[in-house]
């Protein structure tokens, strides 16, 4: 009797110390950091992050990694109509309708990708964020002037917008990344309004304004970190759609003129041609499109789901 | 808990109320509709170190009175009327600027759920020493050191490290605790508290109400208690108002109302308490009905159709006879043409025995 007795008073003893601490690594996790960890647990994302990190180091790395000088015409001796060498020795995809390697070529080409999706999104980002604020903080006429402007630039077709845009600037890549971030700006700001709007009914907003806080201080630091996560989400989706778009844009003609700089789009215009010859080289350039797509967008559902508080424990 | 830093002398207990709500009505106007009114000519005053009690079922109009006290309703669609006076100053019409001034630094609200009233990503010491930053010319460390010292005073073990954590790591009645420190923070000389111990578990229940008590009545504040709940009046306020449809119907001191409630509206709250000293297997007596959403005052009593003691006088066709609030004795006012009578002795009331 007393042996169990003592066994019971020391299992109480120990449940009682353990109530007063906190277990290890559970003191102040915010938001992200428990988003982050869930993150590291789902296999979606993983696969989604090892894709971007891939190409990003692919990218920053270009011209070392590249076998050979992506402009040198080393096999353009054995062209003939009808035939375009094939992988060999030193050529492991083969040689383009110009006879350059189209490894290399790939291969470097994922920066001008890579660069048009990611600072035309940021560009989006910022200025669709800022009127997002604007609209969404201040509502009344300010809201309704700025919602106006947007629902104008997105009833206009987007790729019709960015072909105009790059029509108007002149052909550089600059015009392009401009282009594609005009059309971005009104998602992001419709969003980051939405997501504002609804914080700003909340009791939160309420409590601090009836704690005499400032308008502008319950905008940046209540409102807006609670309306952020939507917004990043949409970004990582959008560099899946602006990489995209940067290669119709190129398809199109639209693209970076400088030939000296090969970019998946241009390459798949210009495999047109020869698809009956050699499909594989429109099949290449247009795998690294969509597989760089596919990993942004696995990136950006596994983090959605990450920071929707209803999977927060 | 002891509060030691209030020196007595600092307690104003003048008498001199801290609140004086005067003929308040709010109407909501939407277009294309009839303008509702939901706050209709409601007055009271609080003291200092004074708990009023405004109680009355949902959709009174009780928690509208009190944001229209702090000035926190929209400026668009709502038209306040009558006056709130906060130490003799006007509020109603006051500039946006000025209420602000005076929010969290003169007047303070803690509402009802805790979870929803914190910012889920910003960290609870933030929250704690943004109102001290806003409101008190302090550096960052000195607001850290008062938030802390605010956490442990309203009982939060570990301050310092809980003013790290984030809202959800906190349970409920800690959460609540951090609000009223946040009301808390710098003073106020009146705090609202609407329905603050709903959301709550009974057990926390008890303490946040002890809570209050000792920081707020004690320290001399003005507390005004917004909330149906009949216990909560018995353990805490002075005076009470009895709201029903946007007005006030009756108004005693807690010990009068408990022990002989003169309208129908107010026995009726008392009856359907459950108790636990009562025959068991007793029927609860429910109000019948629930509160309608237009308010038909202008023809005699709002309560009428629902009422049990309603005679024909009490629900007239003719618009603009509203039962007048009439004095009922001594320290008692009283909106009814029909109220409940008792017997000389107050033994025999009906209702007696709910005071405690």
């Amino acid at each position: 009797m007393t042996a169990i007795g003592d066994v019971r008073r020391r299992r109480i003893d120990e449940l009682a110390a353990r109530a007063g601490q906190v277990p290890e690594g559970e003191g102040g996790v915010s938001l992200t950091k428990s988003a982050f960890r869930r993150l590291r647990r789902n296999p979606v994302a993983i696969t989604g992050a090892v894709i971007v990190v891939v190409f990003l180091v692919v990218a920053a790395f270009a011209p070392l990694l590249a076998p050979r000088d992506p402009l040198a015409q080393t096999l353009l001796g054995e062209i003939r109509p009808g035939f375009i060498p094939g992988a060999r020795e030193g050529f492991p995809l083969g040689a383009d309708e110009l006879g350059r390697d189209l490894l290399s070529r790939l291969i470097v080409g994922s920066r001008q990708s890579l660069l048009i999706g990611v600072v035309s999104t940021v560009l989006g980002v910022v200025v669709g964020m800022a009127l997002g604020v604007l609209a969404g903080a201040f509502g009344g006429w300010v809201d309704t002037v700025v919602m106006r402007f947007i629902d104008i630039i997105l009833s206009i077709p987007s790729l019709l917008m960015a072909i105009s845009i790059s029509v108007l600037l002149g052909q550089n890549q600059w015009s392009l990344v401009i282009a594609i971030a005009v059309t971005q700006v009104p998602v992001f700001a419709r969003l980051l309004r939405g997501s504002m709007l609804a914080q700003r009914g909340s009791d939160y907003v309420l409590a601090s304004q009836a704690l005499g806080i400032k308008r502008s201080r319950i905008v940046f630091g209540h409102v807006l970190p609670n309306s952020l996560s939507p917004l990043i989400v949409q970004a990582t989706l959008s560099l899946a759609t602006a990489i995209i778009e940067a290669a119709a844009l190129s398809f199109l003609g639209l693209g970076d003129p400088d030939l000296a700089r090969p970019e998946w789009g241009a390459m798949l215009s210009n495999a047109q041609d020869f698809l009956s010859v050699r499909p594989e080289l429109a099949i290449y350039p247009a795998l690294c499109i969509i597989v760089v797509a596919l990993g942004f967008t696995l990136l950006g559902e596994s983090l959605r789901e990450a920071l929707d508080p209803k999977f927060r424990r | 808990m002891i509060i030691e830093d209030v020196p007595p002398d600092a307690v104003d207990r003048s008498g001199r109320p801290v609140l004086e709500v005067d003929e308040l009505t709010v109407t909501f106007r939407r277009r294309g509709e009839q303008p509702m009114r939901a706050v209709d000519g409601v007055s009271f005053a609080v003291a200092p170190g004074e708990t009023v009690g405004l109680v009355g079922e949902s959709g009174c109009g009780k928690s509208v009175t009190s944001l229209a006290v702090m000035g926190l309703l929209p400026r668009r669609g709502v038209q306040v009327g009558g006056s709130v006076r906060l130490d003799g100053r006007e509020l109603v019409g006051a500039p946006d600027r000025a209420l602000r001034e005076l929010r969290g630094a003169d007047m303070a609200m803690v509402f009802q759920d805790p979870l929803s009233s914190l910012n889920p990503t910003v960290p609870i010491g933030t929250q704690v020493t943004e109102v001290l930053l806003e409101h008190r010319d302090l550096s960052r460390k000195d607001a850290t050191a008062q938030a802390t010292d605010l956490l442990d005073r309203v009982g939060i073990p570990d301050p310092a490290r809980r003013l790290k954590e984030y809202p959800h790591q906190l349970s409920g009645g800690m959460r609540q605790r951090a609000l009223i420190a946040m009301a808390l923070a710098c003073r106020p000389r009146l705090l609202i508290a609407d329905e603050p111990t709903t959301a709550l578990d009974v057990t926390i229940q008890a303490q946040i109400l002890e809570l209050l008590r000792e920081l707020v009545v004690d320290s001399g504040t003005a507390l005004v208690m917004i909330t149906h709940d009949l216990g909560v009046v018995a353990g805490l306020c002075d005076r009470v108002h009895v709201m029903y449809s946007g007005k006030i119907i009756e108004s005693a001191d807690r010990h009068e109302l408990f022990a002989r409630p003169r309208q129908p509206y107010t026995g009726g709250l008392l009856a359907s308490v459950p108790r636990l000293d009562g025959v068991r297997g007793a029927p609860l007596h429910p109000i019948r009905g629930s509160a309608r959403d237009v308010i038909p005052w202008a023809e005699g009593c709002a309560f009428a159709p629902r009422c049990d003691h309603a005679q024909d006088d009490c629900l007239t066709e003719v618009a603009g006879s509203t039962v007048p609030l009439e004095y009922d004795g001594p320290g008692r006012e009283l909106r009814c043409r029909h109220p409940l009578e008792y017997p000389r002795s107050p033994a025999g009331a009906t209702a007696a025995g709910a005071a405690r």
